[in-house]
């Protein structure tokens, strides 16, 4: 049996008939072909899959396709504005916040809804914040770094 | 050599594609007509295969077929080969089928495989897929395992000991005999589950016209992987390509040549279409490797004035059920031969046993072997202090191996290329400010609160290595590196090599020396890296060998481009090539500056052979094969401190200092995130990881739920600094840098953890060392 959803992915109005089971990041890297978004885990612990529905970043593999019905989603494909990358991507760009880049989408995502809550994070408030999201890479310094210097060019 | 970019912390020129989403991972492609295998997995650890009822699976919807292990080994697919067989240690290497034929052997052995039209379809298949077991005694632990009356796992390997090995140099009882003072401990370095955040996947074309495959698989050296498949899957060497696309992280997990790629390329072959699988988080806790696993019973001999004589040393190192590609060389030659560390140690002796156990195969996790005898000659090192009352600074400083720039033997045979040990740990001192924090330690005590100082000075052995030692001992391939430098007319320059990052920024480590060796612009220059077809052969990222071994081949091509070039010059210049020289991107007469050509103007004209030296081969392009003279051995001084909340046994990191030595530098944004990722593996190894089997040999930490991995919020800002000690192994002086982190800071945190318990008198703790633990142990020394 399959269901109707229409959402809008990236500013684009897509409209599919999915499974029910279908989880949303097999919709959008499977059915639009959007891989930018990962999937790391299947207990929802890794944060790799992490999208912005409705301005709120959910991990994207504990999300249904059909519960995301008439939702804004932004995948890491979408936050570049007319070729110009935003400031997250700039500054993790920057600070060397990556290395196999795996998780970057997901804690690029987390960290734009971080910001969005808490314009003006510490350190402590960032590692905080990054907790639902694992990077087995960088240590975490550079990510930290690049998300508060993210943090003072959104500010300017 | 311009020194522009090289040493500069230029941003890496990988990340915009990773940045954006554009990157593309193995589980990002998909082919016309694409399938998706799953895997049915055994759920006992020990058991005969009674029999395997796949009809009603293979009726499902969108399946393509169910295959088990006497399928394919009736396709001519063998034993997964083990490539690192370990001399002088009579090794039992027993048959490792890709899929279980009449025995598993571990959680997670594989049983059969469904393929279908969907990822979805293809796991309810698998779910369908009947297999009764007549289960078997099971055992886990490996000391265990070789007492009389444990379960055999193998027919001919009595008692599961694969292979004993035994390292020793100078005179190890006479050292006990003579000494004022022994320690002993019985250590477990406890298993770890790699856990690169990319799960593992394998995706096979086969080409039945043709007799051809191509592989996308998570590989850290797909060179290897496509030897080991021409050994083991019928189809010879040539007709074989495999792509590492992007890779996301492997620290050791991605090397093994695993048995899915040899099921995805079968089932490529019998469905007559393209097959990928993609392991879930819960299989890649079963089915990737797992690294150490070690019980280690030590002892350290040494003198009153706190001068160390010997190490003697038993372990039994868990092997798993079957011998994953390197395995065997873990914990001998990356253990057994580093166990003075960067200690002046005259007397060394080890015994190693390889023991089979119902558990996941381990193999190289980041470190590799080398974590394993750091932590124990720390551990030794510590011991000796607080037996003699020594401060355990002291006694490091007193047996540092002296400041070398030109090899040191030490007991176990090993040479090492150059330290300064003192001046890495002095360094660290002086940044931790040791004396004000031991007073602060003492003022804090009295308050009844607990910071503890613990340190790791390490010196290991990477860059692995040269080949004939490879061959020497044991391992299957070589371990030179190769790559093609390819100037196009345009004066832009693409290179070719054969080793494999997956995360470790070669993609700019590699265009900056080329930008600084031959003066084109660093933009100018795209590193190709990860496909058999497209790069030159070589033996991969693993090892810390990227870099210090790959660098030498893209110099040596280097030096052929600029020699070549030189007699370009040469002749457009009307002069003698023996007049020409080089600097800065310019090839001019000596003593006239003003006479020059660009390496962009040789460029030009190599490619187009209008005004040409004669019976000079026209194009600008150089290969080269690099095979060091010796491995690398980087160092320096990791320093913790930790405080431990007595109420609730939480330990936290406030500080760490780490001092490192890499020889030069070619990016030092690139070499610090390497050791900020290095030092969070190993504190987890300290503090939170660790793979727990219970009596059964069921897998009780499969998922992230139950293995906890670092987080952001657990850590502070590190402290790092570096010293600069090159080694003239290679031509630009460089050691590795991928694994130093991992290697010294479980101990520098385990370290700093038992100090800070000291005045509760608790000496020993197994890790990982959790709030239940740290708090229990305070709790039983209260009583």
């Amino acid at each position: 049996m399959q269901y109707p959803v229409s959402v809008t992915v990236n500013g684009a109005k897509r409209k599919h008939n999915v499974d029910a089971r279908l989880l949303l990041v097999h919709y959008l890297r499977e059915t639009l072909g959007l891989t930018g978004t990962n999937v790391g885990c299947d207990t929802s612990q890794c944060g790799s899959c992490t999208v912005l529905m409705d301005g709120k970043a959910v991990k994207s593999c504990t999300v249904l396709a059909v519960q995301a019905e008439g939702a804004k989603i932004m995948t890491i494909e979408g936050l570049a504005e007319n070729g110009k990358l935003h400031p997250l991507q700039d500054a993790f760009w920057e600070k060397h916040g990556l290395q196999c880049g795996f998780c970057t989408p997901g804690m690029i995502l987390t960290a734009h809804n971080l910001l969005e809550k808490n314009p003006k994070p510490s350190d402590a408030q960032i590692r905080h914040g990054l907790e639902g999201n694992l990077c087995r890479c960088t240590g975490y310094q550079n990510i930290v770094a690049a998300v508060r210097e993210a943090a003072t060019r959104m500010k300017a | 050599m311009s020194s522009r970019i090289f040493g500069s912390a230029i941003k890496r020129r990988e990340d915009p594609r990773l940045i954006t989403g554009q990157a593309k991972y193995t589980d990002d492609f998909v082919l016309p007509g694409m399938a998706h295998m799953a895997v049915v997995r055994s759920p006992y650890a020990h058991a005969k295969i009674k029999a395997i009822r796949t009809t009603t699976a293979a009726a499902m919807e969108g399946v393509l077929g169910v295959f088990t292990g006497k399928e394919m080994k009736d396709e001519g697919f063998g034993p997964i080969p083990c490539a690192w067989v370990v001399p002088n240690s009579d090794t039992k290497t027993p048959p490792y089928p890709p899929i279980a034929i009449d025995t598993v052997r571990y959680v997670g052995n594989a049983v059969a495989i469904v393929v279908a039209t969907d990822r979805y379809l293809a796991r309810d298949a698998a779910e369908a897929v009947e297999v009764d077991y007549d289960p078997l005694p099971a055992v886990a632990n490996a000391e265990k395992a070789t007492a009389k009356g444990q379960p055999q796992l193998h027919a001919d390997v009595p008692n599961n000991v694969c292979f004993k090995w035994t390292v020793k140099g100078g005179d190890v009882d006479a050292a006990f005999q003579s000494a004022d003072v022994t320690v002993k401990e019985r250590i477990i370095n406890q298993r770890l589950v790699p856990n690169a955040l990319e799960p593992r996947a394998a995706l096979a074309q086969y080409s039945s016209a043709m007799n051809e495959v191509t592989l996308w698989a998570t590989s850290q050296n797909p060179h290897i992987v496509r030897f080991l498949l021409s050994l083991d899957t019928g189809i010879p060497e040539q007709k074989i390509r495999v792509i590492a696309p992007e890779v996301g992280g492997g620290f050791g997990s991605k090397i093994p040549h695993y048995p899915e790629d040899s099921m995805v390329i079968f089932a490529s072959k019998v469905c007559g279409c393209p097959v990928k699988w993609t392991e879930t988080r819960s299989e890649n806790f079963r089915s990737t490797i797992h690294g150490r696993d070690h019980i280690q019973d030590v002892e350290m001999a040494a003198k009153k004035d706190g001068t160390i004589l010997a190490i003697r040393a038993k372990v039994w190192a868990n092997l798993g059920a079957y011998l994953s590609t390197a395995s065997t060389g873990i914990p001998t030659i990356l253990h057994g031969l580093m166990l003075s560390g960067a200690y002046d140690i005259k007397n060394i002796h080890e015994d190693v046993y390889g023991v089979f156990t119902n558990t996941t195969p381990t193999d190289a996790y980041r470190g590799a072997g080398r974590p394993e005898a750091t932590f124990m000659v720390e551990r030794l090192v510590e011991l000796v202090a607080q037996k003699l009352k020594m401060d355990p600074a002291d006694v490091r400083k007193k047996n540092f191996i002296p400041p070398f720039t030109d090899g040191h033997t030490v007991a176990t045979g090993l040479t090492y290329d150059s330290g300064n040990y003192v001046a890495a740990f002095e360094k660290a001192l002086k940044m931790l400010d040791y004396a004000g924090l031991r007073k602060r330690q003492a003022d804090l005590r009295k308050k009844g609160e607990h910071i503890g100082i613990g340190f790791c000075t390490y010196s290991e052995i990477c860059g692995l290595g040269p080949s004939q030692v490879a061959g020497a001992v044991g391992f299957g391939g070589g371990l030179w590196e190769s790559a093609i430098v390819r100037f196009h007319p345009s004066g832009k320059v693409n290179v070719m090599v054969g080793i494999s990052p997956h995360g470790q920024g070669e993609e700019t480590t590699f265009a900056q020396i080329v930008a600084s060796e031959l003066g084109v612009a660093v933009d100018d220059v795209e590193i190709t890296h990860g496909d058999t077809e497209r790069t030159p052969m070589g033996w991969g990222s693993y090892g810390s060998r990227s870099t210090p071994v790959g660098s030498g081949a893209l110099m040596g091509a280097i030096t052929k481009i600029k020699d070549k070039a030189k007699i370009v010059t040469a002749h457009l210049l009307e002069a003698a090539v023996e007049d020409i020289d080089y600097s800065d991107g310019r090839f001019f007469v000596k003593g006239s500056p003003g006479k020059f050509k660009t390496i962009q103007d040789v460029a030009l004209m190599a490619n187009v052979a209008w005004n040409y030296p004669k019976g000079l081969e026209p194009g600008l392009e150089a290969s080269a094969f690099f095979d060091p003279p010796n491995f690398v051995y980087p160092f320096g001084a990791h320093i913790a401190v930790v405080r431990v909340d007595v109420e609730t046994g939480e330990v936290r990191l406030e500080r760490y200092v780490a001092v490192d030595d890499c020889g030069r530098v070619i990016n030092p944004m690139i070499v610090e995130g390497q050791i900020h990722g290095g030092i969070v593996q190993g504190v987890g190894q300290a503090l939170w990881e660790g793979a727990v089997y219970d009596e059964n040999a069921q897998l009780l930490t499969g998922s992230l739920m139950d293995y906890a991995l670092p987080k952001a919020d657990y850590f502070p800002l590190f402290e790092l600094a570096m010293t600069e000690t090159p080694t003239n192994v290679n031509p630009l002086g460089v050691k590795g840098i991928g694994e130093t982190g991992t290697i010294a800071s479980t101990p520098a945190v385990y370290n700093a953890v038992m100090d800070a318990l000291a005045p509760f008198g608790i000496g020993k703790l197994d890790m990982p060392l959790t709030p239940e633990r740290v708090w229990r142990a305070i709790q039983s020394a209260r009583r």
